[in-house]
């Protein structure tokens, strides 16, 4: 059994305008020990999918969902209590902006404290003694000292591992990073996900990372999931991903990277994402693809099997080529 | 004829901060000795990391910002730290030369439309323009970014942020400059709408024979843009050269480490990436000698004793006492 098996996840956000779906029947599995990539431009809805399973989302989101199994409970339908007990202890979270994500009026020590009086029964001397450790975990020098620190005193690098040393706290079993580097310089990108990953390692959990580089993808993920408008696209292995991907979009974004082209003009993606009111009927990619049909514009396509990458797409590719004949 | 539009000697700018009520002033070196030349019709990269003063370099170059000492020659006109330009050449000067930011929806102005955003800069520096001129004149630009005529009277919010890219660089295209300054100009973007908007600069730079100053932190797009790369670190040019040498055989520690520190896009590639310890040193109080050396993992004390200088003489200069 999987350690999180959400299935069948939609998130509607009531706007000025009418209910948007932001999220449109995504499912997420992820294994104990998994490193799972969820890539996506802005607006597939790869953050929602995740900040909808913390129940970090407001109050103008609808979440429906099949079931979101984590750990034998079902987060979709357990009381409060319940999961207040997970979130944050089982499954912890951390964000994009690590400067703006700590509470700029409490010292880094108070809010690393807080986090574990929240979850575990230690006494103030214990989780002192915690917290330093958990500072020394993540590599920052000097950790008495930095627990006194405020946010502001730390660089951008320095406060994203004290995110992760606060997501570490309780010993979660599933990390979600929600694009942990995208505001850090990459030298600084490189410490911060190679801390990551030798904690996944060293502790056994599960690594969620949502993120929208490539290159941050191949490598760190062992299966990559690529969202777009809303909807899972594609799922598979890092290097079958990279060496074959099934679905249209996959195969153009990836041919869309500037040290892929072979030539000074690159093959480029027509067009933007769909917004809220220029969805298309059919599948959602059709407007933007090469290779779509009146077929495409007009029934949407359901998942391809497991070996064509449950691809969402009516033609698969396979190396490049759409499998007009298996539908 | 010479077609070097970007002629920058020993170009510096320093800025005094305030070190609260009792510390006196500090002088923060944001930009140090850089010379570079840049030739029309071809792109000259800076690369570094947040801090190391590559956004500074294009304020000066814009001439939004005043060198500190150092001269800069820009399509022929000298510009020097303690003899000011009047008024009339500055103005004459800001025609050629041109700037893109980074941010697409902070740098358009939500509450005038299009057309009058890009006929803007030709009402201030070309007031003998006609109304009718200068509406033809950006019906024309908005063709040649690939945005359609209809575009002219909608208002920035209207667009996507690909979109609002292609009106930013149509309007620093309005005045006809030969030098285009692009301070990170697709790292808002998705990556499907960042290889239009590269692609776009391609075409502008063939077609117009512009001289791009292209700044960046993703090195897989200056690898694809450049012809010459300009590494920088902490204020200071530490190596420079022609794109394919500066990628292909890095000379300097920092471009090695911020090279091998670049993840690319292939899982099947082994990795021996450099680990870089520590964090950028505060540019207020820099280290002394080479401002890299206590992340360098060559570093001798020789290093932490004087700053080595970059060799103009060479083709593939390096600021450093034991390049690789």
């Amino acid at each position: 059994m999987p350690l999180l098996d959400v299935r069948n996840l939609s998130v509607d956000f009531k706007t000025a305008n009418g209910q948007f779906r932001a999220v449109d029947g995504v499912d997420v599995q992820v294994d104990v020990g998994d490193v799972l990539a969820i890539v996506g431009e802005s607006g597939s809805g790869k953050s929602v999918s995740m900040l909808a399973l913390m129940g970090l989302l407001p109050w103008t989101a609808t979440i429906t969902s099949d079931s979101m199994m984590f750990d034998g409970v079902d987060l979709s339908r357990a009381d409060d209590r319940t999961r207040r007990s997970i979130i944050g202890k089982d499954v912890a979270m951390i964000f994009q902006e690590p400067m703006s994500s700590l509470n700029p009026c409490f010292t880094v020590g108070f809010q690393l404290r807080e986090a574990l009086k929240a979850h575990l029964p230690l006494s103030r001397r214990e989780r002192q003694k915690r917290a330093i450790e958990l500072l020394e975990q993540v590599g920052l020098p000097e950790p008495e000292r930095r627990l006194r620190a405020f946010p502001h005193q730390l660089s951008g690098g320095m406060c994203q591992r004290v995110m992760i040393a606060m997501a570490i706290a309780c010993k979660p079993k599933l990390l979600i990073a929600d694009e942990p580097t995208t505001a850090l310089d990459v030298t600084i990108q490189a410490q911060i996900l190679e801390l990551l990953l030798d904690l996944q390692k060293d502790t056994g959990m599960a690594l969620v990372l949502i993120t929208h580089d490539m290159g941050v993808v191949a490598e760190t993920a062992q299966r990559v999931s690529v969202q777009y408008a809303g909807q899972k696209v594609e799922e598979q292995g890092v290097n079958d991903l990279f060496a074959n991907p099934h679905h249209p979009y996959t195969d153009a974004l990836l041919a869309a990277l500037p040290e892929r082209a072979t030539t000074k003009h690159l093959p480029s993606i027509p067009g933007v994402v769909p917004g809220q009111f220029d969805r298309p009927a059919g599948c959602l990619f059709s407007p933007r693809c090469q290779f779509a049909d009146d077929h495409c514009r007009q029934v949407k396509p359901g998942n391809a099997p497991a070996e064509l990458g449950h691809a969402r797409c009516h033609y698969p590719l396979i190396k490049g080529v759409p499998q007009r004949e298996a539908s | 004829m010479d077609n070097t539009l970007i002629e920058a000697r020993g170009l510096s700018r320093h800025y005094d901060v305030s070190n609260g009520f009792f510390g006196g002033t500090a002088t923060v070196k944001a930009l140090s000795n850089a010379s570079f030349t840049l030739q029309a019709g071809r792109t000259l990269a800076v690369v570094g990391e947040s801090g190391c003063g590559k956004s500074t370099l294009a304020r000066v170059v814009t001439m939004i910002e005043k060198p500190s000492s150092g001269e800069l020659t820009l399509d022929g006109h000298h510009i020097r730290s303690d003899e000011p330009l009047t008024d009339a050449q500055q103005a004459e000067l800001r025609a050629s030369v041109q700037i893109v930011f980074q941010d697409p929806f902070g740098s358009l102005n939500p509450r005038q439309t299009i057309g009058r955003i890009l006929e803007e800069p030709v009402l201030i520096n070309r007031p003998d323009v006609t109304k009718a001129q200068r509406e033809q004149q950006a019906r024309e630009m908005l063709a040649m970014v690939g945005l359609r005529p209809e575009h002219y009277d909608r208002y920035p919010h209207m667009f996507s942020g690909g979109q609002r890219q292609r009106i930013a660089v149509a309007r620093a295209l309005m005045l006809e400059p030969r030098i285009l300054v692009l301070d990170e100009p697709v790292s808002a973007l998705d990556l499907s709408i960042q290889s239009q908007i590269l692609n776009l600069l391609v075409e502008l730079q063939e077609r117009l024979n512009l001289a791009y100053l292209f700044i960046s932190h993703d090195l897989s797009v200056v690898r694809h843009m450049a012809d010459d790369v300009m590494v920088m670190y902490l204020g200071r040019v530490v190596e420079k050269g022609a794109a394919s040498e500066v990628f292909d055989a890095p000379r300097h520690p920092y471009t090695r480490a911020l090279l091998s520190a670049t993840p690319v896009a292939d899982p099947t590639r082994e990795q021996t990436r450099i680990r870089l310890e520590g964090e950028l040193p505060s540019p207020l109080n820099p280290p002394a000698g080479c401002a890299f050396n206590p992340r360098c993992w060559k570093a001798e004390e020789r290093c932490r004793q004087s700053a080595p200088e970059l060799d103009e003489q060479e083709a593939h200069p390096v600021a450093c006492y034991f390049p690789l």
